[in-house]
């Protein structure tokens, strides 16, 4: 049979998120999304000896876009920056056992914005 | 938990009145119309006193002038093609409201791909159409107009009675959309001047599977399905006697009941619309006052609608939006984007369709459930001012 509505998973993680809010003075930052297509992510990190120390988000957007950016934070959080800088949007997905083929694409920017964090992160770093 | 349905605009239950009723023509007295032995017969007198239950419902002039379709997509289309490609020489023009249900907009579409002009008639602020673009935009060459009675997502009522003078001053014909007005309204086809009238089975809690296109005596079209001769061969096919019985039976308890109805919904959409308007930075779309009495629709600043459609469920209230990330197509309601809102404010809405199951007491609960889901939904948003 189909797929019918979101993952067990999503659904999880859209109902309970983890890692949301801001960290003040972050070693990262990444904005992605634009708020004319329903999809604003943002991802902040902390980062020591180049390893992701803490991470938190915000998200304006539908069910998948919620989950996608809380698995993400799950999926990066402990990791080297340059490890969690290969965390894809089907990593992603399949973290999250699959999405709707409809959100595959624009619901799905949360790896996006975090791989914005690290660049971020590392400009800051070499301008040091 | 209690599950509250308000989701009515999507798919209404049918009344079990109504069940009752047609649930015989399903088996034990079902018969091909078309047949003439006893069982065909009773089925054609079947068919027959629903179409007077309809008649009766838009006031229309004789029960020739019902035709009996599939629902309102199937009568909209035939509405509009029928008669744009059975009378070429009123013109190849055809034109409609921005708020228009896509069953309306997609023939026109298409009609204008085939080499047909085709106009949108701008709504203003509230989604009443703009009577004197209609004016300008209403021609000589014009073949048909289609103006919904009232919208099924922001319940604005339209001025029918306005349109039909103008669109008749040109000398075209008046298609009405009243799939979201029947049942709620009143409908007179004759006073309003209507020369096509949509109307859907179910919306009038009724068997989905059946609609009616009113033809005014006297307007021709052509069939857009070709087959046998039923429906005086506008509308081949085996008729879907169940939901058509069912569709007469539950015309002939909502005219019946229609004010007493009204009030009572009228009542509880209010409710609503006060509880809904302590949500800060929450808004009310579509009229204040020429709206259906069975809808009730907001829109929330930096938040999304499926989010809020899936919140408001673990809360067992059932909601609809016409944010892009719910369709099917990805697409964002376009009746919100011609009131004049943004993409990001069409986002964020959410709607609220009464029925029969949907009492006053429940709305303390709705209310609470929407404060909840904003208030959750604002935390994790990076638009949100109360963020910090």
């Amino acid at each position: 049979m189909a797929n019918v509505g979101y993952s067990k998973k999503v659904m999880e993680h859209f109902l309970n998120p983890h890692n949301v809010g801001v960290i003040e003075n972050p070693d990262g930052y990444g904005k992605v999304g634009n708020p004319v297509c329903g999809d604003v992510m943002e991802i902040f990190i902390s980062v020591k000896n180049d390893i992701i120390t803490d991470i938190k988000f915000r998200t304006f957007g539908c069910g998948s876009a919620i989950a996608t950016s809380s698995m993400v934070t799950e999926l990066a959080k402990g990791k080297n920056v340059d490890e969690a800088m290969r965390i894809t949007r089907g990593d992603v997905a399949n973290e999250l056992e699959g999405l709707p083929p409809q959100k595959m694409h624009c619901s799905n920017l949360a790896a996006d914005a975090l791989h914005e964090a690290i660049k971020d992160y590392k400009e800051k770093k070499t301008k040091k | 938990m209690e599950q509250i349905y308000l989701d009515n605009a999507a798919c209404t239950p049918i009344d079990p009145r109504v069940m009752a009723f047609a649930s015989p023509f399903a088996y034990e007295k079902i018969g091909n119309p078309s047949t003439l032995h006893t069982r065909g017969l009773d089925a054609r007198r079947a068919l027959e006193e629903a179409r007077e239950k309809i008649k009766s419902l838009l006031h229309a002039e004789d029960e020739k002038t019902i035709m009996f379709t599939s629902g309102a997509t199937e009568a909209n289309n035939l509405a509009i093609r029928g008669t744009a490609l059975r009378n070429p020489k009123m013109g190849k023009h055809v034109v409609a409201s921005a708020i228009e249900h896509i069953s309306v907009l997609n023939p026109m579409k298409d009609l204008q791909k085939q080499g047909y002009g085709f106009d949108i008639v701008p709504v203003d602020a509230t989604g009443i159409i703009k009577l004197e673009a209609l004016k300008t935009l209403v021609t000589k060459g014009t073949a048909v107009v289609s103006v919904m009675a009232a919208n099924s997502e922001i319940g604005t009522i339209e001025p029918i009675r306005e349109v039909s003078s103008i669109v008749h001053d040109a000398g075209a014909l008046l298609h009405v959309d009243a799939t979201a007005a029947a049942g709620h309204i009143p409908l007179d086809v004759q006073r309003d001047g209507i020369d096509l009238c949509s109307i859907a089975s179910n919306d009038l809690t009724g068997p989905q599977g059946a609609g009616v296109l009113y033809v005014k005596p006297g307007v021709k079209l052509q069939p857009i399905l070709v087959g046998g001769g039923q429906e005086r061969g506008l509308r081949p096919g085996t008729e879907n006697l169940y939901a058509i019985v069912g569709m007469g039976e539950a015309a002939r308890l909502t005219q019946l009941e229609m004010q007493q109805e009204a009030d009572r919904l009228q009542t509880i959409r209010d409710a609503l619309i006060t509880g809904m308007s302590k949500i800060p930075e929450s808004y009310l779309t579509g009229h204040p006052t020429q709206r259906l009495p069975s809808q009730a629709s907001f829109r929330f600043s930096y938040i999304e609608g499926e989010s809020i459609v899936l919140l408001m469920d673990q809360f067992g209230v059932q909601v609809s939006t016409g944010s892009a990330c719910s369709s099917l197509t990805l697409e964002p309601s376009h009746v919100l984007l011609a009131l004049g809102l943004k993409h990001e404010e069409v986002h964020g809405s959410m709607v609220l369709s009464l029925g029969k199951s949907n009492s006053l007491n429940q709305v303390p609960t709705v209310v609470t459930a929407a404060m909840q889901t904003v208030s959750r939904l604002r935390q994790l948003s990076p638009l949100s001012n109360e963020r910090r």
